[in-house]
């Protein structure tokens, strides 16, 4: 291990050590800003597979990302609003309403993602590096432009339908959550198990797999490399449409530059686990959450972008290979 | 073989005048450019009966032509895709505000700072040449997609610390009544609505539209000779062969690190010239100015324009800056108009308009998309560039086919 | 340093190169003399431009040395190489595309110039007086391989042979000492590979040592004195062309791919 990666766990532990103390000192507030920190990360983990999975498959940071997270809750809201939801409160149709409208919405971001692959990077998959770059970004602008040209550019409400049950644990100042906390993270997680299911256990899994890791053998191997690429941005995308519906029914407000702010920080994530590695992408998003809330709640929110950007050099610098990642992001 | 064809290669009056040829078509493009440029302010100024608004706009017009030259070095040349232009031209512009008003007055130091704007512009130049050093050093080693989210990044946690350092900058504040250039002299005319032509003693800009304009267009006239020069020299051939092929750029002895960060750099210096520039002509800067929206702007303008070529920028600025700055905003006033003239009822009409006013997000992403799918060269100069070469080659053949029944 | 080192202008000692579990280049070792024609061969997938990229720096060597004009640059970067005076055309042909014939070969003359960003910036006479020189030393090298005619041309217009050739002079502009090519024959009309070989008769003629791998046994056997034989990333065989031809071992690897 050389010197950089020394640096990298150093800080790493310098960090653990400074939340250790305040969680010695003060433990409920640790608690409280943790189940804050760790709804967020469930969330960003999401956020963050479908970066690590593209990323992994064709070395493209797809920018959109972050937008077709955004989008979803902008879809999700119009779908709901065609139902009789009770915004506040949990009724049954409330139940009906999301068990519709959330597969719904994730298969329709699935085909907007596969749509974008097929109309914008895969022509460009041969050009020069910068070209399908550009057409990232751009199209990421574009996603952000139909959001803001749809609903403007101030915030929009998503209704609130999750069981509005609570717990104050540990008396008038204890630790407060509810059953939407605890929806998140159980969503979170049986999403992303599902994903790893599906990544080991079936053929286009493999396929996927073995794409990413030498995409030459695959073809030879008589796997075929553009619906292998589709399929990474499929699933990447049901993700992230899962995403989009679980953040907008914990926070209840979406605005159309959400993704870029959520996807610079899911990017992190997915590096500082290790790019191109799946339990990486979702240990990564659940550090940066965790991260992000001590941050909101121990600096100060207008510092945590600063902090999430340096999180992102200091891997870059010290350990681009993140947590658990093999593969060095270098030409 | 032919003796007369083996005595006489293609005669070197040929290709020196093709060479000739190519250069004429960029000078003729700079010449058009510079004619228009100083026949604009007096010809608006006359037709407007004194009014420098037009004199303004083109101000702001000049200031994104120099920041497209300036990115056009990162991502035209070498290849590089810097998605935080912005920063460093936040950096430059606070640089100078900070020493040029009276902000560090209420800042910790207590002591206001007033560097003269000359010295000043240079001073921001290279304080933003620095950052692009440190920015590009951890991250030039890695694929060009780290620079981009790197650069993001950064383009997004400038302004912010901006913001949380409110008690040396002024915070949302932002900082005003920024000092103003000022020259031994200056030469009024007409058009300063005093009538006649004189030469002014101790010259403060003050705001002046036209004295921003001329040092615009001279500042531009430098960095288009300025960059010209590098392109036509080692650095320049470096940086192309970099973005063609970087493996067999560095198997032809090229560093491709220092290369590298010497574009970026040399970009980000220009950002910061600007900036300074910027502080100056509005004499107010907020971080509010600075944000994503202005680089990727300047991006549009540099893939619209042609990446790499000098003059497709300046053009793919002006171009994007009329589209954007003036005929959008004039839209719906005119789409209301036209909806009235056609029979369209009032409330489609200013729901169109409405409309249109949302327009230049979609409007970006589209050119960004569509320019790298169908032309990635860019608009005009560039494919006349192409075409001068291909041209030239079929000259060439004919040349030396009539050489070799010539013996 | 003994007389005979001294006349060795690249000495590879147990080269080694391992990618994971796949050994690409397996305990390699011989020398090249300077001033000869030294050809690598063996069947495909042999490990002949592995073998090359570690030479040149592309990749750093699992194991061994490589030692160029007596120093060691066993794991030196490319552009290092190239420096100390290595050059090396590419299997695939990798030339600057949008870029004219004659830049494509200023590029080349990078490494011996002396220009500084200042120069360059601001056109100081010395940079312009380095410019023309440049630009008449890179036409000389066009006109040395015979694509004088196409120095404004874009290099991807350029017809196949045309382009071999333009990344031959791009390689030379580098004043190499040694100039490595691969495969510099692949795809040429039988005419073609009589000019080629003509070509580098020529080069050696300037001083230049030329190591190359080809596939085409007329062209190794016409100009080269050495020949190296690799199989699976082994040396299998060394020695001059009528001893190779009949090696056993280097028949067997041949006919044994083909069958």
């Amino acid at each position: 291990m050389g010197l950089p990666d020394y640096g990298f766990y150093v800080l790493c532990a310098t960090a653990v050590v400074l939340l250790a103390t305040q969680a010695i000192a003060h433990p409920v507030e640790f608690l409280q800003v943790s189940i804050f920190g760790l709804t967020q990360g469930a969330i960003y983990a999401l956020v963050a597979l479908g970066y690590t999975m593209v990323y992994g498959i064709i070395e493209l940071i797809n920018f959109a990302h972050g937008d077709v997270f955004t989008l979803s809750a902008y879809i999700g809201t119009t779908i709901l609003g065609f139902f009789a939801v009770s915004d506040g409160s949990f009724t049954a149709i409330n139940v009906v309403a999301l068990l519709i409208t959330v597969p719904v919405v994730m298969l329709i971001m699935g085909a907007i993602n596969v749509t974008i692959e097929r109309v914008a990077y895969r022509p460009l998959r041969n050009a020069p590096r910068l070209a399908p770059l550009i057409t990232a970004i751009g199209m990421s602008f574009f996603l952000e432009g139909v959001m803001f040209f749809w609903k403007g550019p101030a915030t929009v409400h998503f209704p609130d339908l999750l069981p509005q049950t609570s717990w104050l644990i540990g008396g008038k100042d204890g630790v407060f959550f509810g059953v939407k906390d605890i929806f998140v993270v159980v969503a979170a997680a049986i999403l992303v198990i599902l994903l790893a299911v599906f990544i080991n256990r079936t053929k286009l899994g493999k396929a996927m797999r073995a794409t990413a890791q030498d995409r030459d053998a695959a073809q030879l191997m008589g796997i075929d490399i553009n619906r292998t690429i589709a399929a990474t941005f499929f699933i990447g995308a049901l993700l992230a449409g899962a995403g989009g519906m679980i953040w907008g029914l914990y926070y209840n407000t979406v605005y159309y530059q959400l993704g870029f702010r959520s996807g610079l920080i899911a990017f992190t994530a997915a590096v500082f686990g290790g790019i191109g590695n799946i339990p990486g992408a979702a240990l990564g998003g659940l550090l940066i959450g965790l991260i992000a809330g001590y941050s909101d709640g121990y600096i100060g929110s207008r510092w945590t972008q600063v902090v999430i950007f340096g999180i992102l050099i200091g891997v870059l610098v010290l350990r681009p290979t993140g947590l658990l990642g093999m593969r060095v992001p270098e030409k | 073989m032919n003796q007369a064809a083996t005595a006489k290669s293609p005669s070197p009056p040929r290709r020196f005048n093709l060479r000739e040829r190519i250069r004429d078509r960029e000078t003729a493009v700079y010449s058009i450019l510079l004619i228009v440029a100083i026949l604009f302010p007096i010809v608006d100024i006359y037709s407007n009966d004194g009014g420098t608004a037009d004199v303004s706009q083109a101000t702001r017009a000049g200031t994104f032509v120099l920041l497209a030259i300036g990115l056009n070095v990162v991502v035209g040349f070498a290849g590089l895709l810097d998605l935080g232009y912005a920063a460093f031209y936040a950096i430059g512009a606070y640089t100078y505000a900070l020493f040029a008003s009276l902000q560090l007055q209420s800042s910790p130091l207590h002591h206001a700072v007033h560097v003269n704007f000359w010295i000043m512009i240079f001073v921001s130049m290279f304080v933003a040449a620095a950052f692009g050093a440190i920015l590009g050093f951890p991250t030039l080693r890695l694929r060009g997609d780290y620079l981009a989210i790197v650069t993001l990044g950064f383009g997004e946690i400038v302004p912010q610390l901006f913001y949380n350092f409110d008690n040396w900058t002024g915070g949302i504040n932002a900082i005003g009544l920024i000092d103003q250039p000022h020259l031994p002299f200056w030469l009024q005319g007409p058009w300063s609505g005093d009538g006649d032509f004189k030469v002014v003693q101790n010259f403060n800009f003050n705001s002046d539209p036209v004295a921003f304009y001329v040092l615009i267009v001279i500042l531009i006239a430098l960095a288009v000779i300025l960059v010209n020069n590098l392109y036509k020299s080692r650095l320049g051939r470096a940086w192309m062969a970099i973005r063609e092929d970087e493996v067999a750029a560095a198997a032809m002895g090229i560093n491709t690190v220092t290369t590298k960060l010497l574009a970026f750099s040399i970009g980000a210096s220009f950002s910061g010239f600007a900036g300074a520039y910027y502080a100056a002509n509005i004499a107010l800067v907020s971080p509010d100015n600075f944000l994503f929206l202005v680089s990727i702007t300047v991006l549009v303008m540099v893939v619209l324009g042609g990446m790499g070529s000098i003059s497709g920028v300046i053009v793919g600025a002006l171009t994007l800056y009329f589209v954007i700055f003036y005929l959008i905003p004039g839209l719906p006033q005119n789409v209301t108009n036209f909806a009235g003239t056609i029979g369209l009822s009032d409330n489609v009409a200013n729901a169109i308009s409405d409309a249109t006013t949302r327009l230049n997000f979609i409007i970006y992403g589209l050119i960004l998309v569509l320019m790298m799918l169908l032309r990635p060269q860019g608009i005009l100069p560039s494919r006349v560039r192409e075409q001068e070469l291909k041209h030239a080659a079929v000259q060439e053949d004919e040349a030396a086919v009539e050489m070799s029944h010539q013996g | 340093m003994s007389q005979a080192a001294a006349d060795n202008i690249l000495e590879l000692t147990s080269l080694t190169k391992r990618f994971g579990g796949l050994v690409a280049v397996d305990n390699v070792t011989f020398n090249i003399k300077r001033g000869e024609v030294f050809a690598l061969i063996g069947p495909n997938g042999a490990g002949k431009t592995t073998l090359f990229n570690n030479v040149t720096g592309l990749y750093t060597p699992t194991a061994g040395r490589v030692v160029f004009d007596g120093r060691d640059i066993t794991g030196s970067k490319p552009h290092q190489v190239a420096r100390r005076g290595i050059a090396r055309t590419f299997q695939n042909i990798r030339l600057f595309d949008y870029m004219s014939c004659l830049d494509n070969v200023r590029v080349g003359r990078h490494v011996r110039m002396k220009a500084k960003v200042w120069d360059s910036l601001f056109k100081l006479p010395r940079e312009r007086r380095e410019e023309e020189r440049v630009t008449e030393e890179a036409m000389e090298l066009l006109r040395f391989v015979g694509i004088q005619r196409q120095a404004n041309q874009y290099a991807r217009n350029l017809p196949y042979g045309q382009q071999r050739r333009l990344e031959i002079a791009r390689a030379l502009a580098t004043d190499p000492k040694l100039l490595l090519l691969d495969e510099p024959a692949a795809g040429f009309t039988p005419q073609e590979k009589v000019e080629l070989m003509a070509l580098v008769r020529k080069i050696l003629a300037r001083g230049t040592t030329v190591f190359l791998i080809e596939h085409d046994m007329k062209v190794v056997m016409g100009i080269s004195e050495r020949i190296v034989v690799l199989d699976h990333g082994e040396k299998i065989a060394e020695g001059p062309p009528d001893e190779v031809r009949k090696d056993a071992r280097v028949i067997e690897a041949y006919l044994g791919k083909s069958a």
